[in-house]
């Protein structure tokens, strides 16, 4: 196992903010605080190699999951343990072997070249020449940076800069990366090679990834592992299909025809919409399989065109927070 | 060794990245020149009305004055990322600096080094240089390496005071401009001699922020004065030390600091 | 006109919003206070020869100018002038008011409602210290009115300047130096260091007909009873007459640069 965490807990003390002259003097004496419950009892495990999406509402605990496991936080209660060290204790030694991306924020150099920045983390880590000129290569191959590593980094797009942040992440070869919404804000393509990479990385070089992220294409298309976290508490950690399963796990058919009756009745299956020559269909496949539904359609309409899907991801986490209530 | 190479690494940089913006960086290093100057005229003001200070000539109050800026000049430039640490807390880049292998102080440092504190620097330096000149000082070794042992220690000083100012800003970011104040205000009252101040302002200047020993001791014990105040005359040879000693104590409260950030995640 | 109350009615609350900001003003002001009157009861405390003002009108004089410090022009209008910098000012242009005067209001709000703010506290800590450094009220109630007159004069001169300070970051994006030269300048000859009737005479003579000096040296000479109030008419004329010139002279200045930034399609 790369990562273990063991009930982890975490309570946060906010400040009383009270309006007023006296209250703001007040204040400056004595405090009073707000006890916000951050993580409760938290556990999981993320085994070697696994790509796991990291996913909750604003406030769930994500980032202080991350917080913790990277090291920058100490827990009130519980353990974990990363690679076999306990992140918060010894944190030099401990982050060498992790990279972390944080997608609103940058680590390069804003007024110099790329470049310039890749040699001071070769120093900061501590990397031998041999290993950081290789895998310089590598990175510059694989995120095809070739164009603008020498570009000051205020004048690179935000797809770019991005780019150059996950390889900067990478450059100490780290076994485990923790990426945070590495693809907010950038434009289709960019994301696309983000993904792409993301996914490379993970396939070839093993490196473990936990991902926290609102965009669900991202989850949809890199994730076998979903962990939801709420309030504090982990609500759902499985594969996608799992997730989709335990909200629901009915399927969607779309169907287009020629011609064909106006009713609809058959058992297990209803009707969501229904458009000029097109049929959206809701369908639980327990009740009746898909090659049995398409069956019984065939009799009622000439079909055209048939197509089944999973409902979009983002309906199965709006339907999973509104049924518990967050 | 690998850290002073590194700390080097940050060094270039830095100046690579500011002389980016060439006529901005001589635009300040002019500006910061001419307003500590414009600032010493004040006090040349006073000497032309008054003669002079409690028993100090103005060459006399000079040599404090400079002694005062080249050392506050070369924290300004080298503590420049504690200085401005709040921001780097506020925006949470603090959190990437312990996401590296690396210690909090050396990347700190390296993040931020204001070369163009050189005009503060340069204006104390001259300042300096014409009261050593104008003095009648017969400058032996020791003398020098208490002058120069005076800079470095309160450089340290106040270096020190800038961490502490920093380690604020893990509790509490709204107090910080008041702490601000007294750094200022100390460098203020730090260009005179302290033996010119009420005797519970000098208290404060000597044993609760020891600014007064970076430069009152150490002169004193240069210009051969006898000290008003009666302290032994040995201080002016341990003060550069306390400078030091003041700075390394506040890294060990930086360090509280930075685990009461890594355990409250304020 | 209506608009231009409303700009500063909103700089008054944003102001005290930031409560904290000003308390931290506030200690800093006095801090430096302090500092200065236990550096001139040093001088003092150091001559035998006759001296233009005495100790007593000196700390006063301090004072004053401690607590009406956020009058002084020593900088520009950090909105305006990150305007000006990111190249927003364009859309300033397009706004249904003279740019010139909306910016002058917006000068005044600066200037006004921190001084208002910040210098109530100050004169009750000043005129409550122990003897040696307190404040002393004003002899007579006509000192007190020609106070007040020549302190909206000030006030004037102050908003003129300040937008002067605006206007003169179209000239250059890295106007910082400038305006820190600028700063110094501007507390040194207003008196706000040293008192101007302590400066050598020929120099004297030259600072009271800059403009300078209306920010600080009249009103407090008014205040402390060594302008008498007969003489009101004239200096407070002369600091109408600055206000009007600079007033002109930043319009000409802005014109001029407007006219460019037209030409080159901004």
């Amino acid at each position: 196992m790369d990562i273990v965490a063991n009930e982890l807990s975490k309570v946060y003390k906010i400040p009383k903010r009270k309006a007023g002259i006296m209250n703001g003097l007040k204040s400056m004496v004595h405090r009073e605080y707000e006890e916000i419950v951050a993580l409760n009892k938290v556990s999981f495990e993320i085994g070697k190699g696994e790509l796991v999406g990291y996913i909750g509402p604003n406030g769930a605990g994500k980032s202080t999951s991350i917080k913790i496991l990277s090291g920058i936080l100490t827990p009130d209660s519980g353990e974990c343990k990363v690679l076999d060290k306990i992140p918060y204790k010894d944190r030099i030694n401990y982050v060498k072997n992790i990279g972390v991306v944080f997608g609103q924020r940058t680590q390069l150099w804003w007024d110099l070249p790329v470049i310039d920045s890749f040699e001071l983390l070769k120093d900061i880590y501590k990397i031998r020449f041999g290993d950081y000129v290789k895998m310089k290569k590598e990175l510059i191959k694989w995120l095809n940076l070739e164009s603008f590593i020498n570009t000051p980094v205020r004048q690179l797009s935000l797809g770019q800069k991005m780019r150059c942040e996950l390889a900067a992440s990478l450059l100490h070869s780290p076994s485990i990366l923790f990426l945070d919404e590495p693809t907010i804000g950038l434009d289709a393509i960019s994301k696309l090679a983000v993904r792409e990479f993301i996914k490379k990385l993970n396939k070839e070089r093993g490196v473990t990834v936990i991902l926290t992220t609102h965009d669900m294409d991202d989850i949809e298309t890199l994730c076998d592992r979903v962990i939801v976290i709420g309030k504090g508490e982990i609500l759902s950690d499985g594969s996608l299909k799992s997730l989709r399963n335990r909200v629901s796990n009915e399927r969607r058919l779309i169907l287009d025809f020629e011609q064909g009756k106006n009713t609809f009745s058959i058992e297990g299956a209803t009707l969501v919409r229904e458009e000029k020559n097109r049929l959206i269909i809701d369908f639980n496949p327990d009740i009746i399989t898909p090659a049995n539904l398409i069956t019984a359609l065939s009799t009622k309409y000439k079909i055209k065109d048939i197509l089944i899907e999973n409902p979009p991801i983002e309906e199965v986490i709006a339907q999973l927070y509104e049924e518990l209530k967050i | 060794m690998d850290s002073i190479k590194l700390y080097f690494k940050y060094l270039k940089l830095n100046i690579e990245s500011q002389l980016q913006y060439k006529a901005s960086f001589i635009m300040m290093s002019i500006g910061h020149f001419l307003i500590t100057f414009i600032d010493f005229l004040g006090i040349w003001v006073l000497f032309q009305r008054f003669g002079s200070l409690k028993g100090f000539t103005f060459p006399e109050a000079a040599l404090f004055y400079g002694i005062v800026h080249i050392a506050f000049s070369i924290t300004e430039a080298w503590t420049r990322g504690f200085d401005t640490f709040h921001k780097l807390v506020r925006i949470g880049d603090f959190d990437r600096i312990l996401l590296r292998p690396r210690t909090t102080v050396l990347q700190i440092l390296g993040h931020d080094f204001q070369i163009m504190r050189v005009g503060r620097f340069a204006q104390g330096l001259v300042v300096l240089i014409w009261a050593v000149k104008t003095l009648n000082v017969k400058w032996t070794f020791g003398k020098t390496l208490l002058l120069i042992g005076s800079i470095i220690g309160g450089n340290f000083l106040f270096s020190g005071l800038i961490v502490l100012q920093a380690t604020l800003s893990f509790w509490s970011v709204q107090s910080l401009e008041i702490v601000n104040s007294f750094t200022y205000g100390g460098v203020e009252a730090a260009q005179y001699p302290i033996s010119i101040y009420k005797s519970w302002f000098r208290k404060i200047l000597i044993y609760v922020i020891p600014l007064a020993t970076i430069n009152y001791f150490p002169v004193i014990s240069i210009l051969g004065k006898t000290d008003s105040l009666n302290y032994p005359s040995w201080m002016g040879w341990v003060s550069p030390f306390f400078g030091f000693i003041f700075f390394i104590l506040s890294l060990q409260i930086w360090k509280i600091g930075v685990k009461h950030y890594t355990s409250t995640g304020s | 006109m209506k608009a231009y109350l409303s700009i500063i009615k909103i700089r008054f609350n944003l102001l005290l919003q930031y409560r904290i900001a000003a308390f931290a003003g506030i200690v800093t002001q006095f801090f430096f206070g302090i500092i200065r009157v236990m550096v001139f009861y040093g001088f003092y405390s150091s001559t035998t020869g006759s001296v233009p003002i005495d100790y007593k009108v000196a700390i006063s004089y301090i004072w004053l100018g401690q607590a009406m410090l956020g009058m002084i022009p020593w900088n520009g209008d950090s909105e305006i002038q990150d305007l000006i910098r990111t190249g927003n000012v364009t859309y300033e242009l397009v706004r249904p008011m003279n740019l010139y005067n909306y910016w002058l209001a917006r000068a005044f709000a600066l200037r006004a409602a921190p001084t208002f703010l910040k210098s109530i506290p100050l004169f009750i800590i000043a005129l409550l210290l122990p003897k040696e450094y307190r404040m002393e009220l004003p002899p007579n109630i006509l000192s007190v009115i020609g106070w007040i007159v020549t302190t909206f004069g000030a006030l004037m001169i102050s908003c003129t300047i300040t937008n002067i300070i605006n206007i003169t970051t179209l000239y250059s994006i890295s106007g910082d130096g400038i305006q820190r030269l600028l700063s110094a300048i501007v507390t040194l000859f207003s008196g706000m260091i040293v008192p101007l009737p302590l400066f050598p005479d020929r120099l004297k003579q030259i600072l009271s007909y800059l403009p300078f000096s209306g920010l600080v040296d009249i009103p407090a000479r008014f205040f402390t009873g060594k302008i008498i109030f007969n003489q009101l008419p004239k200096y407070f004329s002369f600091q109408i007459i600055w206000a009007i010139l600079l007033y002109g002279l930043g319009q000409w200045i802005l014109n001029r640069k407007l006219k460019d930034l037209i030409v080159q399609g901004g």
